[in-house]
């Protein structure tokens, strides 16, 4: 993302990396973007999901801040965006205006917070103290380890060209952990595009009713 | 060979698998999972989980570990494909969390484009803003 590069510039002498790891099973699906972007900071692909099991992450884009000490100060969490697409007419494309104000304040106020961390570290009020950051770890269940293990051995059959055993354990995996838009995404046919965002995934998406897609920050200045 | 895939890699390792059994030798079970049979039980690093001699019994034959029933003891997610050649040992719930409640960045490797590896670990010292992101 732009943003990350720009963020990056602005800081990388302050003792401050960025690492972007790219959920990405299919072999080569993500060389493109990452050859176009040529980003000047740490760019990595991960294609079992390993970081996603470790972290607990469920979505893209999300980020966990690790101060100095390689302590955890803010856990797995939405990193800046917000789910703005939810609200647009499909006829048309457009997005209402208020919910188009509401994506560029969760970016805005998400890379202030950062920006404000990356100077003033463990003192900055964005970084969570231990407590705070324990508890706003999201909860891993045993459904969950359990779909990473499916995903794991379902992407390493893919590899292998057991296509039908992998395919079912994917589905599997996408079904003991239906929090997971990575695994399920990841899983589901993508439209020419590349994009795994089909009749599927809008039916999907309607699902969650009142759940959000990308759950905001517990932090100030998020929107309502 | 039977192929191994655990937390620290791939490994393709002389095993004997009987349904839903696999057996390792001690060496073996050490180099792809970290686990070493001792005195006082199975221990990885400074962490001993104590084995009652009912249940050695059961884990241990012949001089090799049955380290799959070894898994299921720790409430471990296990898994194997249809033909028994490729086998999960993955990590359980209680494993991931009490990582991240010691709030210490579980490390990882990765490779970049040019398939070189990267760590967490070399990063230390420096804050690291970890994200995610996707093509899809």
């Amino acid at each position: 993302m732009p943003v990350w590069q720009k963020i990056y510039n602005e800081f990388k002498d302050n003792n401050f990396i960025i690492i972007a790891v790219a959920m990405d099973s299919r072999k080569g699906a993500p060389d493109k973007w990452i050859r176009d972007a040529s980003p000047s900071y740490v760019s990595l692909i991960d294609r079992e999901h390993h970081l996603a099991d470790l972290y607990n992450m469920v979505n893209v884009p999300q980020a966990v801040w690790i101060n100095e000490a390689g302590r955890i100060v803010r856990p797995t969490e939405t990193a800046g965006a917000y789910e703005a697409f939810r609200y647009m007419e499909l006829a048309t494309g457009a997005v209402p205006e208020n919910e188009a104000q509401k994506a560029k304040q969760t970016h805005r106020n998400y890379y202030a917070a950062l920006r404000d961390w990356i100077v003033n570290g463990d003192d900055s009020h964005f970084a969570f103290d231990a407590e705070g950051a324990r508890t706003h770890i999201p909860t891993m269940t045993s459904e969950m380890a359990l779909a990473h293990v499916k995903f794991r051995l379902g992407q390493y059959l893919l590899k292998t060209g057991k296509i039908k055993e992998a395919d079912l354990l994917l589905q599997e995996a996408s079904r003991l952990h239906p929090d997971s838009w990575t695994m399920w995404r990841q899983w589901s046919k993508p439209m020419e595009s590349g994009l795994a965002a089909g009749p599927d995934f809008w039916e999907r998406v309607y699902a969650l009713g009142e759940k959000r897609y990308y759950p905001l920050p517990d932090m100030e200045g998020m929107p309502e | 060979m039977t192929t191994l895939l655990t937390e620290t890699g791939v490994f393709t390792i002389d095993a004997n698998v009987s349904g839903e059994e696999l057996w390792l030798s001690p060496a073996a079970a050490e180099s792809a999972t970290g686990w070493v049979l001792k005195e006082e039980g199975f221990c990885r690093g400074p962490l001993c989980v104590p084995i009652s001699p009912t249940i050695k019994t059961e884990l241990v034959s012949n001089g090799n570990i049955n380290i799959s029933d070894f898994w299921r003891h720790m409430n471990r997610p296990i898994l194997h494909d249809e033909s028994g050649e490729v086998w999960v040992l993955g990590e359980s719930a209680a494993d991931r969390t009490a990582q991240l409640q010691s709030l210490e960045a579980p490390d990882f490797t990765l490779p970049d484009l040019q398939g070189k590896f990267h760590s967490l670990a070399e990063h230390r010292g420096k804050k690291v803003f970890l994200c995610s992101w996707a093509s899809w």
